[in-house]
């Protein structure tokens, strides 16, 4: 996991898309299309993608939206996370966690580390298993 | 009266609040008046149980009788299979039930 | 059948350690109940009315006489010796500790068997045709597909907390025995011009607010599966309902914004996700289709069936189905014996289902959405000694597809989540329809019962379906008349008011009354639903 490198405020969806800012952080709320920020990713260093609840999984879309894009900046998952959501999150291309509540991070690691393979494709280029199968 | 029912965490089993702890026999259940939200709470945060909420109950000669049917399946067993209940040698032990 | 490689095994090993770990921390009081619900019900664990409740998956429905033996000795060691054969394919254990459930976990995973996403707002265990692979009018094998789904819906980073539970049906016959067209996403497999692919269908779905899917593509090839049901899930998890659990399924986004809206937006995103090679190469498409290559039947296995004791020529016309190989059969076995529990086995029982797989049937069994066990590829000249056998066992009811081969969920008697009760019902419908002849003299009409709105026991899609309901603390239960899961999909309509549990099982026995005295020909209760309609039944009812 890398840790936050952006401290800057990250502006709102709408504020990025309509002022004149030269705001480089945008935080995207769970129901903001992603999509919007595209035309700017080359200028923006941090996006923050809101998870109101553990529950609502759209900033999972979210991210992969922007990283298949070609977002390279950071893409951090702030909210109600939690430990073992984070693989998942991390295969979808976020690479910076802002949880509400503490996390143990010998749990994390644990959890980051756990599973050595992957059924599918994603945003983290890690090599399915269907391409191992025939490397 | 108001009787106080929750899942034991690890086995899962049907708890009742007897006053000073838990039991798996509705007969043991105590009226927890108003009591019940606040006993729930401690009694949660320990562990000691899962999921506990407040029902409504009737107290008989036979002891506490919850008021819905959910309840009532809760606290002897399934009415399919008296043998899994509580008291399969009991054959008229579900009567209050349904 | 699929069997797992090194990589299948270790995932599902690594998900037992995973799942050790999460229950230590939850016993521990490192995470709430809040926070473990979702983990837990996505290794199918629930807390059901007297115990947790561990569904464990059945990929498609087929598994093999050691995965059934695996069933048993689990029934065994950590239940109360038996287990229920669900409307997933999938079965339940009713009794089971939340200490145990790493150990049950670990033991099933020594027989490539876990109970991954078997609930939760994911991708849920794919269902299919349980005569896949037998049946005499098949395009194709559609558990290749289903495998391919299998993999790829596990663990998907995406796709695991999703607006609502995603249900994905595939079959590969013009007859639809997997109520194909009521899941979020069916898929029928079809040749197009030589080339291999699928039909889609989305939208569909029982529960609250019942709805038939919508054609959505009319073909997607093999090698463009995985990004189209990608691009399907993604606008799904993007625009899905969140504020509102009974509106949270994609079948009322569809409704919402309508099918074409729906489409357009899934072509759109499926340009943008095919450029990402998602698909798998041929290569894997065809290692699968290997697993899946037609056992070795014996090239002249006799037709003739020696029908001389009558009980057995009963059992052969009703319970046994065409095999696309000559001198083969497709045997049902019959989980729904007069006032029984329907989908229930006793662990001796399943016992015997696996050693008569192992035997008989090329090592393979199959779980039906009706909740009846399938032997796909049995000799004819073996059929008398399976019955014999299955007979001893209290496994030979004669009834598939009659009026007491009932489909009921737990209800009341399991499920936290159930109104009223459900198995009773069918045990009683089935006590007063206990006579086989007239059983057969009825003929086809299929009964489903829920005891709740969401539906597990497919009501809906009932010629016959019951509804129960919480009325001030009673049970109390709704008729509806006219549903089909199959090909010819319709959903059921309510009669009127409601029932109580005696008067249910008589306004059942009017509403074959009606049939029985109205039907032309060779109609099966359903067509002479559909030529009559309502009216007549109702006048029977509530006149």
């Amino acid at each position: 996991m890398v840790e936050n490198q952006h401290d800057e405020p990250a502006v709102t969806l709408d504020a990025f898309l309509d002022s004149q800012t030269n705001a480089t952080a945008v935080r995207l709320e769970a129901g903001d299309d992603a999509r919007a920020l595209l035309p700017y990713l080359d200028r923006i260093a941090l996006i923050e993608v809101s998870f109101p609840s553990f529950r609502d999984g759209r900033g999972y879309s979210s991210a992969r939206i922007l990283r298949e894009a070609g977002y390279t900046g950071e893409l951090r998952a702030q909210g109600d996370v939690l430990v073992d959501q984070m693989p998942l999150m991390q295969r979808c291309g976020f690479d910076s966690f802002a949880p509400e509540s503490e996390i143990d991070p010998a749990t994390l690691e644990a959890s980051l580390k756990r599973y050595e393979n992957v059924y599918q494709k994603a945003a983290d280029g890690r090599v399915p298993i269907w391409a191992r199968r025939h490397g | 009266m108001r009787v106080l029912t929750g899942n034991d965490l690890p086995t899962g089993d049907v708890v009742w609040w007897t006053g000073s702890g838990w039991s798996r026999h509705i007969e043991d259940a105590c009226d927890v008046a108003d009591q019940g939200e606040s006993i729930a709470h401690a009694e949660q945060g320990a562990r000691r149980v899962n999921v506990p909420y407040v029902i409504d109950a009737t107290l008989t000669a036979d002891g506490p009788r919850p008021a819905h049917i959910k309840d009532r399946i809760r606290a002897l067993g399934p009415t399919v299979r008296a043998d899994l209940t509580l008291k399969p040698a009991d054959p008229m032990a579900g009567s209050w039930v349904i | 059948m699929y069997k797992y490689d090194q990589y299948d095994q270790q995932m599902v090993d690594t998900r037992v350690e995973e799942f050790r770990d999460q229950v230590k921390r939850r016993l521990a009081g490192q995470i709430t109940e809040d926070q473990f619900k979702p983990l837990r019900l996505m290794n199918g664990l629930y807390l059901q009315l007297h115990a947790y409740m561990l569904r464990v998956a059945i990929p498609y429905g087929t598994l093999d006489s050691r995965q059934m033996h695996m069933l048993a000795h689990v029934a065994r060691k950590y239940d109360r010796g038996y287990g229920h054969f669900t409307t997933r394919q999938n079965l339940q254990f009713n009794w089971i500790k939340l200490e145990d459930a790493p150990d049950i976990l670990a033991e099933l995973a020594t027989v490539e068997m876990h109970a991954i996403q078997t609930s939760g707002n994911c991708i849920r265990n794919i269902s299919s045709d349980q005569y896949a692979g037998a049946a005499a009018d098949e395009v194709t094998d559609p558990r290749v597909w289903a495998e391919l789904l299998r993999q790829w819906s596990t663990f998907h980073p995406e796709f695991t907390y999703l607006p609502r539970k995603f249900k994905i049906a595939v079959i590969g016959a013009d007859e639809d025995r997997a109520a194909m067209r009521l899941h979020d996403i069916g898929i029928q497999m079809v040749r197009q011009g030589g080339e291999l692919g699928g039909k889609i269908f989305v939208g569909g779905g029982m529960g609250r607010t019942p709805m038939i899917s919508h054609e959505i593509r009319d073909f997607v090839g093999s090698d463009d599966l995985l990004s189209y049901l990608e691009a399907c899930l993604r606008v799904y998890n993007r625009y899905g309902r969140r504020d509102n659990i009974y509106k949270a399924r994609i079948k009322i986004l569809l409704h919402e914004i309508g099918p074409e809206d729906y489409r357009r937006q899934v072509e759109e995103e499926f340009v943008a996700v095919k450029a990402l090679g998602l698909d798998p190469p041929k290569a894997e498409f065809d290692r699968i289709t290997a697993f899946f290559a037609p056992p070795a039947y014996e090239a002249d296995a006799a037709d003739a069936i020696d029908r001389s004791d009558p009980d057995f020529a009963v059992w052969v016309d009703q319970n046994t189905a065409a095999h696309k190989q000559p001198g083969y059969a497709i045997v049902t076995i019959s989980l729904k014996p007069t006032g029984g529990i329907p989908g229930d086995a006793t662990a001796e029982q399943i016992d015997l289902m696996a050693d008569l797989a192992e035997r008989y049937s090329f090592d393979e069994l199959r779980v039906t959405h009706a909740q009846n066990i399938v032997l796909p590829h049995v000799r004819k000249a073996d059929l008398y000694t399976i019955w014999q056998q299955l007979d001893a066992a209290g496994l030979a009811p004669a009834n598939l597809d009659l009026i007491s081969d009932i489909i009921a969920c737990p209800g009341l008697d399991y499920c936290s989540l159930a109104n009223a009760r459900s198995i009773p019902l069918a045990q009683k419908i089935t006590e007063r329809f206990a006579d086989p002849a007239r059983q057969r003299d009825i003929g086809e009409l299929k009964v489903k019962i829920s005891g709740c709105i969401n539906a597990c026991g497919h009501h809906h899609a009932g010629h016959i379906g019951i509804l129960g309901v919480d009325k001030k603390g009673v049970e109390n239960y709704q008729l509806s008349l006219g549903g089909s899961g199959a090909e010819d999909v319709s959903l059921a309509k309510i009669t009127g008011p409601g029932f109580d549990e005696d008067g249910v099982v008589d306004a059942v026995e009017k509403v074959t009354t009606v049939y029985l005295a109205q039907r032309e020909g060779g109609e099966r209760f359903l067509d002479t639903y559909r030529r009559i309609g309502m009216e007549p039944f109702k006048e029977a009812l509530y006149g």
